[in-house]
């Protein structure tokens, strides 16, 4: 049998020279120098090849169009088995690629490899540097959330602002005007059709070029015995290979990359940032400003770009030992200090997101499910200060029972009798009279009958707004003409999937003129302030796009 | 066996069995982490949702009995992420004592769509002319079995209208 598939080899190699071809490949002596700090290119292969993967797979539940996009990646999140894994590997394969593909770039700096006679090896890959760059810019839209979509806006002003190109650049992504549908089809085409083969043939010339120069030796290693790439080296590589694979899948899993909500152009209240491998533009944009603008978003980069393609012609000394390059140590040690630097102030220095641009709409929130009158119960449960004294989900137990199942033990005319007078009707009950008046205590009521061990935590994780904003929809009586969640009228339209249909500003507008919005409705105009304005929309626009169980 | 020669034995073969030993584990581990979620994101169907299942098909208080009317409701469905919905009908007939059944518009022959001829007093289908009762029972033509009847049901004389259940060919 042995022999068999052994000539089974020989014979195909005969044909096509593969085994020969590979062996040749692996076999490739290198210098006795040679080791674990040679393993970041290998890595960052891996990665690259990981991320073909899972973005391919991603693509399989994927409908690249705005609207579409964010359902469909939520239908990831939410539905698929191992979907959020999934987007995890995803995203925070990019990040760590960017990671490694400078910790590459650092150790060929440091020592010395782009020497004569490896200056391509060098370039090119600089421009993968820049493609990997390019992936993450593209890919950043491709949720279509606010983020997503903020984050883009800025970017591609930055782009229109560079001179003579700038305009030739907006139309280029079709982001003269807003983004939309054009921009968002030519930043996936890029994405996924673009980069992904100038990557891979980059990569060929690349390898081919370390093969064609060998591994850069360090003085005195011609005397010494050389090594065998395989397995030698490649028992270091997948050794690092597999660290860092432990790491992007525990991250993957454990560290949640949140879904805000659907893009919204008239959305003023959003804080637009880019990933955080871009943070250090964003704030230099911050130093440099009026007419020095340009200094910011072109020259800088720009002269940057330059300076690391032509590292190979500005550095022509012989040293190559790690150990003498103190000036190529001092710049490298700079540059991180100016990276750092930004990236730290840009974090510092832009502001918190609103709690509603806040909200993670990849899982299903519980809180978003409940009935106006429910979420409004909320507000009069934090406001009665229910929980000191009773338990909703575990903890410590406190002098009262737990709230959870109430609807088990109790009905509404027993939980109304015994919120009026506690101890009348529990004798020996040291709880206070609740005071509220009936419609307050109706809704109080509805949460506690609703309260179960799945759900038991919107007393506490319920944002603020939406529960304001329910307790408005509540008091306006909008539920006698509108249905949230299945529960309320059916004179206008269910509320559920309001954020896939308009826009804030659309529904803000309504409000104040429903006439001039949707011409003969029955909506009267209604008046609020700000804050409840804000509160109201912002909670219509948390509801699901379908009413549960419907 | 000019292939093997080309290896050179520069370290010595414990070492080297030890590094080809776990080069092929933590490949094979990173392999097996790698296939297993995809065969689960590809093969395991998506969580269903919970589907409430009854579509409001409007008030049939006013109804005349015995006069067969077609009406027409939207069926809401998920295709994937997409909210889907769809305009659908029913042959609706008020029985004499007041029960409602709705039944499927189309022909238990070729799914052809049927109507009510007045004069004729029966469902009558254009494609090859299979004829069915008030009661949806077939009276002549190439039919297989009665018409296909929803499952129904009256909220404040508001039809509800179920899954469509395919009709036993001998009844």
């Amino acid at each position: 049998m042995r022999k068999t598939f052994g000539q089974f080899i020989e014979d195909l190699d005969d044909r096509t020279g593969l085994h020969s071809g590979l062996r040749k490949f692996l076999y490739e002596e290198i210098p006795a120098s040679s080791g674990w700090h040679q393993v970041f290119g290998s890595i960052a292969l891996f990665l690259i090849l990981t991320q073909f993967f899972t973005g391919a797979m991603l693509a399989f539940n994927y409908a690249p169009t705005p609207g579409d996009a964010y359902s469909s990646l939520r239908y990831i999140l939410t539905e698929v088995t191992a979907g959020r894994l999934m987007r995890g590997l995803h995203h925070w394969g990019a990040s760590m690629l960017i990671v490694i593909v400078v910790l590459h770039m650092v150790q060929v700096f440091l020592w010395g490899a782009y020497k004569k006679p490896r200056e391509g090896t060098w370039m090119v890959g600089v421009i993968l540097l820049l493609i990997t760059l390019a992936y993450g810019l593209t890919g950043y839209l491709l949720p279509w959330d606010n983020r997503a979509y903020w984050g883009t806006v800025v970017t591609t002003q930055i782009g229109a602002t560079v001179p003579v190109v700038g305009p030739y650049v907006s139309r280029l992504l079709a982001s003269t005007g807003d983004i939309g549908v054009v921009t968002f089809a030519r930043f996936y085409g890029l994405h996924v059709l673009m980069l992904p083969p100038a990557t891979m043939l980059l990569i060929v010339l690349h390898i081919y070029l370390v093969r064609r120069h060998g591994v850069a030796p360090v003085p005195g290693d011609e005397m010494r015995r050389k090594k065998s790439f395989f397995p030698e080296q490649v028992f270091k590589d997948t050794v690092a290979v597999f660290i860092v694979f432990v790491i992007l899948f525990v991250m993957a899993i454990v560290v949640r990359v949140p879904l805000e909500r659907m893009a919204d152009p008239t959305d003023t209240s959003y804080i637009p940032r880019p990933e955080w491998y871009f943070l250090f533009l964003f704030q230099m944009l911050k130093v440099f400003n009026g007419p020095l603008e340009v200094v910011g978003t072109v020259v800088l980069p720009t002269l940057a770009i330059l300076a690391l393609i032509l590292t190979p012609f500005i550095d022509r000394g012989r040293v190559v030992r790690v150990r003498q390059r103190t000036l190529a140590g001092g710049v490298l040690i700079l540059a991180a200090l100016g990276w750092g630097g930004l990236t730290v102030a840009a974090v510092r220095t832009t502001p918190p997101q609103t709690a509603a641009s806040q909200i993670d709409f990849s899982g299903p929130t519980q809180w978003m499910q409940l009935a106006p009158a429910e979420l409004a119960g909320v507000h009069y449960f934090r406001d009665q200060h229910c929980s000191t004294c009773h338990n909703v989900t575990g903890g410590t137990p406190k002098t009262g029972p737990n709230l959870l199942n109430t609807s088990t033990r109790h009905d509404a005319s027993w939980l109304m009798a015994h919120f009026m007078d506690p101890s009348a009707v529990t004798p020996g009950s040291v709880m206070k009279p609740v005071n509220l008046g009936d419609a307050e205590l109706k809704e109080l009521l509805a949460l506690l009958l609703k309260l179960t061990p799945e759900n038991g935590d919107v007393t506490d994780s319920a944002p603020d707004f939406a529960v304001e904003g329910a307790l408005l929809f509540q008091k306006r009586s909008c539920g006698t003409c509108h249905s949230v969640n299945g529960v309320g009228g059916r004179i206008g339209p269910a509320l559920n999937g309001l954020a896939g249909r308009r826009t804030e500003a659309w529904v803000i507008q309504h409000f104040q003129d429903p006439q001039m919005m949707s011409p003969n409705t029955p909506m009267p105009p209604y008046k609020f302030n700000d804050t409840d304005m804000q509160n109201l929309v912002s909670y219509l626009f948390t509801l699901p796009d379908k009413a549960p169980g419907q | 066996m000019p292939v093997h020669s080309a290896e050179p034995e520069i370290y010595g073969s414990t070492r080297r069995a030890f590094h080809l030993a776990v080069v092929y584990a933590l490949g094979g581990i990173i392999a097996l982490f790698m296939a297993i979620p995809t065969a689960l994101y590809l093969l395991v169907p998506p969580k269903p949702r919970k589907e409430s299942g009854w579509i409001d098909a409007g008030d049939v208080s006013q109804l005349a009995p015995g006069v067969p009317v077609e009406l027409s409701f939207q069926e809401s469905r998920l295709d994937g992420w997409r909210l889907v919905t769809e305009k659908k009908t029913a042959w609706v007939v008020k029985e004499q004592d007041k029960k409602i059944v709705a039944f499927g518009p189309q022909c238990t022959h070729l799914a052809c769509a049927y109507h009510w001829e007045m004069e004729a007093g029966r469902f009558i289908c254009p494609c090859h002319g299979s004829n069915f009762s008030i009661d949806g029972k077939v009276l002549a033509g190439p039919a297989p079995r009665p018409l296909d009847r929803y499952l129904t049901k009256l909220v404040n004389n508001r039809l509800q209208i179920g899954e469509l259940k395919q009709s036993n060919p001998t009844a």
